[in-house]
Formats: C-alpha cells, structure tokens, sequence
C-alpha cells in the first residue's frame, strides 16, 4: 500500500465527525467500551488493558457548525470546550462510555464537571498529574490517581484489571511510541517525503483507531515512504509551538508548508510522544508509568517548569537536534497555558538568536492568506538574512 | 454616571481599622530593606498566612496589588505596557497588570517602591494562571520559587491521596524553603497558635456573612463583602489584628441588625431593600464604585456571593484546626471555591438561592478568568432550572477599564430587575 491510499484513509477518519470507525469497533463485540479524552496526556495504557478504547477527542474541528455549543461559552473562551460540548449535545459522541479531561487548563477542567452536569450517566473523571516530580512526592500522588482510573475503569469494564494486562499495554504502546519517533525521526532527517499534513493525519489517525491498528499503519507509511521519491525544495526548517491542545484546521497546517516552510518538529497530539523513553514492561506498571511521567515526560505549557534556567529547554533542545531555523509559535486564541507562557519561549529564543513568529488560529480559522503571508515572510527572511 | 458619584465616602470602624491594617502592611512591606524582613509573594487563594507568620515573613498578594491598581485607574496604563512587551490581550489581566507594575517601577500605593520578594510561593490552588503568572514573576525576579501543587477536587470530595500530597508537599518542600529564606526554624506550636486565631476570626466572617439570611440584610455580601474578606485572605489571618477586626465588624452588623438598617454603601445605610441577588464571580475593580452604585440606587442588596469564598468557603464549616495544622492547611487549600468542581459550586449556589432567600442569581462573567468564568452559561440554567429564581448574565473584567461597558451593564441590570418583578407578579397570580 503506498502512501497516498494510508492518507487518504487517515483523511477519511479526519472527516468524520461522527466517528464512524469507533462505533463499528464497538459493535463488533458485544460489551466493548470506549473512554474519550481530551489533550494533553492521559495513561492509554490503564483503558486499553481494561479492554477499552482509548479514543482521543480533540473538538469538532473546521467543518462542525457550532450552535449548541456556543451557548455554554462566553466569546472569550477557545473553541475547543463548545465544539466537544456541540459533539456531546448532537449525539455524536453518544457512543463513549466515560470520558476523561486531564489536567490542562482551567477551561477542560471546568469541562469535566460540564460533562457530569450534561452527560450524568457517562462516566467522566478529570484526571490530575503531578506538577511536582519528585517520586516520594509527585509520585506518590500520582500513582494513586492513576489506581483511582483504574478502579474506576474495572467497575466500568466489570473486570479487574492485573499488573500483567497493563505490562502487556505498556509493551504495545512503547512499539508505537517507537514508531511514533521513527516518523517524525524520518520527517525531520528528510521533511520532503513526509509533508506535515501527512505526518499530522497519521497522529490524527492514531486518536481514533485501536493502537495495534495504529502501529500497522505507520509501519506500512514508514516503509512505503522510502520507496517513493517527493521533490526537495529549498523550504526553511521551523518547529510549530504552541498547538498542544485545540487543533489548527488542516489548511494552516498546508498553508504553512506552501509558504516555505518544513516542519521538522510540532507539539500536535503530544500524546502519542508524551512518554519520550521506553517503559518499562516489569515490575509494577502503574510505578513505571509514573517514573515514566516524572522523568522522562514531554515538556509543554501544561507542565510546570521547577528552574528558571529550564524554561522553554525543550524548545531549545528541540531546535537543534532538528536542526530548526525557527520557530512558529502558532497559539489557539485564548489558549491560557500557550499564550501565557510564549513570551518566556519567546525571550529564550531571542537569548539564543532564533528567528520566531507568533500567531493565534481557532479551529475554525477560515482565512488562511494572513497566515501563509506571515509564515511566507518568515521563511524568507530567514533564508535571505539568518 | 461617575458624576452622580457622591465623592465622601462614609466608613465605618471596621472600614477604618482595615485601612489602618492595610496601610501598616504596605509600610512593613516597603521597608524590608531596613527591617531586614524576608517577603514571600503569594496568592489568595491557598495562601498560607499562618505559616509564613511562623517564619516572620511578610506577605505580599500580586492580586491584591494588581485590585490596588485597579480600583485606583491606574491598571488600564499597565496592562497596556505588558502587552506590548508581548503579553498577549487574551490572558488574564491580573497578570498584565502586575507585569505592567514591575514596568512602572513596583510602586506600591503608599507610593513607596515595592522590594523584589525574596520568596515566590506559588500555591497553585484552583488557577492554572498561577502556575505560569509565578514561571513568569520567577523569569523576572530569579528568586527562589517554591510550588504547593493543589490538586482540584474533580469528583466533589477531598480525598486522602490529595490531602497527603499537600502535607507533603508542605514538609518536604514548603517548609524547607521557608526556613532556607528566612533563616527561622519551623516551629509547629506558633502555626497553632496562628490557626487557633484563624478559626476565631472565622467564625466572626461567617456569622457576618449569614447575617444577610435576615430579610433586610445588614450587608451587602458582595461590593461589601470584598471588604469583609480583605483581612482573611490576604496578609492578616491567623494574626490578632484579624480577630480584633471580625470582633468589630461583627459588633457592628450586631448593631445593624438591632436597629433594622440595611447594608452600608459609599454613600451612607441603604434605602429599601427591593432585590435580594447571589452573584457568582469576581467584581469589576476599575469602575467598582459605579459598579455598586448600579445595585444600590436600584435597591438590590447582594446576599451572598461566590468571590467571598474564594479564599477559603469558611460557611460551609470549615475552620483551621490547631490540632491538625498541616492538614487543616490542606484542607483549607482543597477546599476554596474555585478548587471545586462545578456540580459542587452548582450546589452551593442553589443553597444560597435557597437559604438566602434569593430572587435569583446573577452572573459576573470575568473575561480574564477561565477558572470562575468557563461553565457559568451552564451553572445559571442549572440554577434557575433547580430553583425557579431568573438567572441574568453581565460580562465584565477584573482591572482592564477597557472591558467595563457601565451602559451595557445598566441596562442588563435594568432589564433583570424588571424581570423579577416580573417573576414575582407571576407568582403572586398563580
């Protein structure tokens, strides 16, 4: 199967905003269950050894006309809370069995207890990490929140769920964090065979589909991407920032290749990459979990930073093993943590004499011409004067 | 409408007892550089008063600076200064306006230069702002920075998990760090001590909070209100002068109630009380005055508010316990009002309808904050779903002058009075 056909399938599941594939994966046997969650990490592992399906829910993005939606929310709030609320209003995600809202920002956690007012009878849990990473500490919280979702989820799923079925899970989803590193490892080393639309729909994919389902597909990408020949063109490398939670529509995210630049790193579904080293797979999973959160976890706005000196390191680290020329710091309007936190990126970038944009988008953005002008100079500037 | 504004303000002996406080704190605060007094920036909610008392610290409330700034017209200038410093105009202005001080030279209001905090103790208690507002304070000042992670009680309750990571976070790093900074050892029979004087005190706030269940409320809990909770959330609870000020002002509503008056306003005892209002969410600090005026003049007596609990929801039963201290001071943390989840903050709200004798509830919508403002459209239909009362809905900001339309506010106000007279007619025919 070549590349265009796993997109266009990636494309497909994009498009549907009822959710097709999940409800036939639930159909298909008698007594499945799905948990719905919303950006930026929640441990997949625990729902997918419970024998349910994680399904990342990330708003109804460009094409969902908002109308119920927007009467639960005053207009300086993001989009994202009133197009998941629009989804949960119209029936289309009547399918979920709970649903889980991590801790992000005030506007999702607020969103957790919506969602019990709303949907009373569908499990919904804000579920709580630690911003304290010691493991006696942080730790120690966090690995009993983590058995709280599992006691939850076994009631939900009417079953206990063992030590082993959760090492099993976490051994599944170290392959597709692999696999996951190795894309976007391949995109960075040659942004030209994977353009960042085809990149984003593949992470977009892995929301929907069961993970095993998931791991094939990019396996088959990974190995028809080599076999195909894309042109190289003389495009800037940037990194997106910002982006973590609401989605940017998918023609920002071409507008901003069309306009000369490769994305050789983002910050979309940090999900599928929040745990950055294998797992281990023996011993007591839900500690290896939380080592795993503690110690060798994503950095993004949602955390917070312990050092001064260590703010925005990420980015920093980020830039030069991808050998970025820039960064584009591409915000949700009214997005707390993004926002809040780009004018210390910002700063860090200039320290280091890193060229760097910033604009706002909202999911539904339908003017792509102002963005792919900016990014467009943008990469210009700095292959005429950096 | 400013014009109408009667310039004397009429205060009361608490009013000028608290003035005398707040004076005092900002003269201690100005002058570490002679007392040699360590100062630890902090916030309301969550804040830990009595245990920064125990290191001889000074407290020091960027909100309170930034409601300073405000309600004196000076915020407008500062936040502006913050955004074009690159702060975007959709974050939250308490944020900006203090930023935008620290541009203008950190002058506190009693004019002196306010001193770089030797301590920011970020107690990240039911704001996600507070995490990054103190990652940008700590980009400004380099101080040491400490974080009491509070966990959001999600599903309503405070369980042990959460009760165990804050007391540990409090002996395993809070405390540590207190002791680092001022050179004190922690000694626990002074934070009793302390909390033994929060609990008396709270137990005068929350009979004056109450007194309002009389029908001619002796206060206003909302314009007044803000007044009544500046000593206990801020840098005076678990001190005597805390207690000194609840014992007056609860002297004083005593009287009030005896002698059948109204709340107090800024321009002397409230005529008939018309309209009995719980408003959820903070006030608008930059044009309060006309704000309140708004209320007054129309006869509507605010009886209970949610901002009053937002530095600890004391009516509810909680009080500091000295023979639990850290975990007292958990719980109190656990326990303000936006920690909780909106089912409970639902609750709460339909008791004060209820128990208050409300004609409704209003909504302030606070663009700078997500935390109180996200799911209030859903709370106001909740509440006139479980209680009958009409719901009303203004939108407003904290200390951006530039979010506070006075016309459109009049009017929704003007429109939801006629609505509960309304409402009660209605009633009276059916």
């Amino acid at each position: 199967m070549g590349t265009e056909s796993i997109i266009a399938r990636c494309e497909t599941l994009f498009e549907d905003i009822d959710f097709q594939v999940v409800r036939e994966w639930k159909a298909a046997q008698q007594g499945r269950k799905v948990v719905g969650f919303m950006p930026v990490y929640v441990p997949e592992e625990i729902i997918h050894a419970a024998g349910m399906l994680p399904m990342g829910i990330l708003g109804g993005g460009s094409d969902l006309e908002v109308i119920h939606g927007d009467a639960f929310y005053q207009s300086y709030i993001c989009r994202i809370p009133r197009s998941t609320v629009e989804l949960g209003i119209t029936g289309r995600l009547d399918f979920l069995d709970g649903m889980l809202f991590p801790s992000i920002c005030d506007v999702i956690r607020n969103l957790s207890g919506m969602w019990k007012l709303m949907q009373p009878k569908v499990y919904a849990r804000y579920f709580d990490v630690p911003q304290n990473y010691q493991d006696d500490v942080g730790g120690v919280y966090y690995q009993e929140e983590m058995q709280e979702l599992r006691r939850d989820l076994a009631k939900l799923a009417g079953h206990e769920i063992s030590d082993e079925a959760i090492l099993g899970s976490i051994g599944i989803y170290n392959r597709h964090r692999q696999l996951v590193r190795d894309l976007y490892a391949l995109r960075s080393a040659e942004p030209w065979k994977v353009p960042s639309t085809e990149a984003y729909l593949l992470m977009r994919a892995g929301m929907l589909l069961p993970v095993e389902e998931h791991i094939e597909m990019l396996k088959g990408y990974l190995a028809a991407v080599e076999l195909e020949d894309k042109p190289r063109r003389d495009n800037c490398r940037v990194i997106i920032n910002g982006s973590f939670c609401e989605q940017p529509p998918l023609n920002l995210i071409k507008s901003i290749e069309m306009a000369g630049c490769y994305v050789v790193d983002d910050d979309y579904m940090l999900v599928n990459r929040w745990l950055m080293e294998e797992v281990s797979t023996e011993g007591d999973p839900i500690r290896n979990l939380a080592d795993a959160f503690l110690h060798h976890s994503a950095d993004s706005a949602a955390k917070y930073c312990t050092k001064k000196e260590e703010v925005g390191q990420y980015l920093l680290d980020s830039v030069k093993k991808n050998s970025a020329e820039g960064v584009i710091f591409a915000a949700p309007s009214f997005c707390d943590p993004a926002l809040l936190e780009r004018p210390m990126l910002a700063d860090r970038m200039t320290q280091h004499n890193i060229p760097h944009i910033s604009f706002k988008y909202a999911e539904n953005s339908g003017q792509m011409q102002p963005i792919r002008e900016q990014a467009g100079t943008f990469a210009d500037s700095i292959k005429l004067w950096s | 409408m400013s014009a109408d504004i009667q310039t004397e303000v009429i205060k009361e002996a608490s009013m000028l007892k608290q003035k005398e406080m707040i004076a005092r704190n900002y003269d201690e605060l100005t002058s570490t550089a002679e007392s040699g007094r360590k100062m630890v920036s902090t916030f309301v909610p969550g804040n830990l008063n009595e245990l920064i008392n125990c290191f001889g610290m000074l407290n020091n409330l960027p909100e309170i600076n930034a409601i300073n700034n405000g309600m004196r017209k000076k915020s407008g200038a500062m936040i502006m200064d913050a955004e074009r410093a690159g702060h975007s105009e959709d974050v939250c202005t308490y944020v900006k306006a203090d930023i935008g001080m620290m541009s203008k030279g950190n002058i506190a209001p009693n004019g002196k230069p306010m001193p770089a905090p030797d301590m920011l103790l970020l107690s990240y208690t039911g704001c996600f702002t507070f995490m990054k507002w103190f990652e940008l304070l700590r980009h400004e000042y380099g101080c040491e920075t400490v974080m009491l992670q509070v966990p959001y009680t999600g599903d309503g309750v405070i369980t042990d998990n959460m009760r165990q990571f804050v007391v540990k976070q409090l002996k395993e790093e809070v405390i540590p760090a207190m002791e680092r900074v001022s050179g004190v050892k922690f000694d626990i029979d002074r934070l009793r001590e302390n909390l033994a004087r929060s609990a008396k005190a709270e137990d005068d706030l929350v009979w004056v909070l109450e007194s309002a269940k009389n029908v001619r409320s002796p206060i206003d809990a909302y314009f007044g209100g803000v007044y009544y909770i500046g000593p206990i959330f801020t840098a005076f609870r678990g001190t005597e002068d805390a207690v000194e000020y609840y014992r007056l002002l609860r002297g004083e509503v005593e009287k009030r109630i005896e002698q059948g008056l109204g709340p107090i306003t800024p321009e002397g005892d409230m005529d008939e009380e018309r309209y009995r209002l719980v408003v959820e969410g903070p006030p608008n600090w930059t044009s309060f005055r006309e704000f309140w005026k708004m209320f007054y003049d129309e006869g509507a007596v605010v009886v209970a508010s949610t901002y009053t609990k937002v530095g600890g929801v004391y009516d509810l039963g909680f009080r500091h316990d000295p023979e639990r201290p850290l975990e007292s001071l958990a719980e109190y943390c656990l326990g303000c009002y936006t920690n909780r989840n909106l089912p409970s903050r639902v609750e709460l709200l339909e008791k004060y309808v209820n128990e208050y004798q409300a004609d409704g509830l209003l909504i302030n919508s606070i663009k700078s904050c997500n935390s109180f403002s996200a799911g209030q459209l859903l709370m106001m239909q909740e509440i006139e779903k479980r209680t009958g009362k009409p719901g009303a809905f203004i939108e407003t900001d904290l200390v951006d002058p530039r979010y506070f339309s006075a016309a459109n506010v009049k009017n929704r106000l003007e429109s939801y009075f006629q609505m509960i007279n309304q409402k009660r007619q209605s009633t009276k025919v059916a």
